[in-house]
């Protein structure tokens, strides 16, 4: 059951649009009502961050197969200023936005594994896997 | 698409009928103060039953419009919250503040006059 969808970040409905197509994904998968609000939020959280830090950006989101079980893939990846200060950024209550600073490290709380590359002036890919028990 | 308001008494009731924007929220936001303002209402009352995503910038203003409410001497009950946006809304590290919660409308209106 491969499945893979790519949705553009440029406008602020896209930021819903998004945390959508997340949503029936991880419906699709078999995973829980309460997973799958995980999952959309989580979606909601990177797709905003796109739009606010980097204007425009993309949200891929697909099915993963590793032997035994299966889950969904997130990958968040935009060409905007990138993050100075990662260890930072993933601090609770740290914001350069005046917002309330949650949504990375909140984002990782909801997600299984979550992984973030990003270079000053390049960009920034955020990668966030769920695994079905 | 804006969010609707409807007078009852002394009390405002929203009930969110779809997935909100950001722009959407806001500007649900100003209405139900100005409204607050004009109707001289005691309390609001909104119903996220439909609602399965409260994420941070969600929970930002419904806290942000709970306490400006609060300030022009209105009482905020939130109804219906999903089980899972409950779950999501402890795990993103946020909180519930000048905020009553309520089961759903009926209980809502009970305790908004138990509150007068």
């Amino acid at each position: 059951m491969a499945n893979s969808i790519t949705v553009k970040i440029s406008e602020e409905e896209d930021i819903v649009t998004a945390r959508q197509k997340g949503r029936s994904i991880a419906k699709e998968l078999g995973f829980s009502v309460v997973d799958q609000c995980r999952i959309a939020t989580g979606i909601s959280e990177l797709a905003r961050n796109i739009f606010l830090y980097a204007s425009t950006g993309s949200i891929l989101i697909q099915t993963l197969t590793d032997n035994n079980h299966s889950g969904i893939e997130i990958i968040a990846e935009d060409n905007g200023p990138g993050i100075s200060d990662i260890k930072l950024a993933l601090l609770d209550g740290y914001s350069t936005s005046n917002g309330l600073g949650m949504g990375l490290p909140g984002t990782k709380r909801l997600m299984d594994e979550f992984e973030i590359n990003s270079e000053l002036g390049t960009g920034t890919k955020i990668i966030v896997r769920k695994w079905l028990n | 698409m804006t969010v609707p308001i409807i007078k009852l008494g002394h009390y405002l009731i929203i009930t969110i009928q779809t997935e909100l924007t950001d722009d959407m929220a806001v500007e649900a936001q100003n209405k139900i103060l100005s409204q607050i303002r004009e109707s001289e209402a005691k309390g609001i009352l909104v119903d996220l039953s439909i609602i399965d995503v409260i994420d941070s910038f969600m929970g930002r203003v419904l806290n942000d419009t709970a306490m400006m409410a609060r300030l022009m001497g209105a009482q905020t009950v939130v109804a219906g919250i999903q089980p899972g946006v409950a779950v999501t809304f402890m795990e993103l590290g946020l909180k519930m503040k000048n905020v009553h919660t309520v089961l759903d409308i009926e209980q809502g209106l009970e305790l908004l006059k138990s509150l007068e």
